[in-house]
């Protein structure tokens, strides 16, 4: 069960995440990209993915249990190789269905001060 | 520069999916989620079988988005993870997503996705923003 004190809540990772040529290329030749100078699409999940399920470790969302019910990005700019970025989580909100909870979990990417992607799950946490 | 219209259906796009895949996405993605790869633990979870990463199906519509505007002409996406994508070994499971352009304003065009597997309907609300 979800800490329901953290909805509203942004962490903020402590270290930085360099995105490297290799993991955009790795993450291209899997859909059958060959263009390797930016990011695909939805290559920052690589990123949030990990940083979020860190950042949000205590905070009583079973992640055995999670289902991805819907997903949404925002880019500002693509990605590109040589990117720092910081990654911020904040649970929107959470609610209860049937038991299930649903909850909503933004994660942004900033270079400095420049957003760069933010990115929006929806987490089903099944009963 | 693309030329897109509202109303225009863009044709659509076959992509295999495979376990194969399923390895190489975990790897490239680092979801290590087991129903992604093993089978006896997909099963014992209560799902048919492995079952594709909803992120997989959405980085492959996401590269049909690509086709049309270029990658970095990407500048909104988002869908929601309706039925699973059930991938039995030794099979190649086809993945059919196709568009259509319901909007075009301010250089941007709305393109509304469909992406089939098995003639089920796989993702919801599938839809893109890209840069003309």
């Amino acid at each position: 069960m979800l800490n329901p004190d953290l909805v509203g809540r942004t962490f903020t990772s402590a270290d930085s995440v360099t995105v490297t040529k290799e993991a955009i290329q790795k993450f291209a030749e899997v859909i059958g990209e060959s263009n390797f100078e930016v990011a695909p699409p939805t290559f920052a999940i690589s990123i949030t993915l990990e940083k979020s399920q860190a950042l949000l470790q205590d905070s009583g969302l079973d992640w055995t249990r999670v289902v991805h019910g819907d997903q949404k990005f925002e880019l500002k700019r693509p990605i590109v190789a040589g990117d720092v970025f910081h990654c911020s989580s904040t649970i929107e909100s959470a609610r209860n269905v049937a038991g299930n909870e649903i909850v909503s979990v933004r994660s942004d990417l900033n270079s400095g001060s420049e957003l760069v992607v933010s990115t929006w799950s929806t987490l089903v946490v099944r009963a | 520069m693309t030329t897109l219209e509202i109303g225009q259906e863009l044709a659509p796009k076959t992509f295999i999916i495979n376990r194969k895949l399923l390895i190489a996405y975990a790897s490239a993605s680092g979801d290590q989620n087991p129903i992604h790869q093993d089978e006896t633990f997909a099963k014992s979870v209560g799902l048919p079988d492995v079952i594709a990463h909803g992120m997989l199906t959405m980085a492959l519509a996401g590269k049909y988005l690509s086709e049309i505007s270029g990658s970095q002409n990407v500048i909104d996406f988002s869908a929601k993870f309706i039925k699973p994508v059930v991938v039995p070994a030794d099979v190649d499971v086809a993945l059919i997503v196709s568009g259509k352009v319901t909007e075009v304003v301010n250089g941007t065009a709305k393109i509304e996705l469909l992406a089939m597997c098995n003639e089920i309907k796989v993702l919801g609300v599938a839809k893109g923003l890209v840069k003309l």
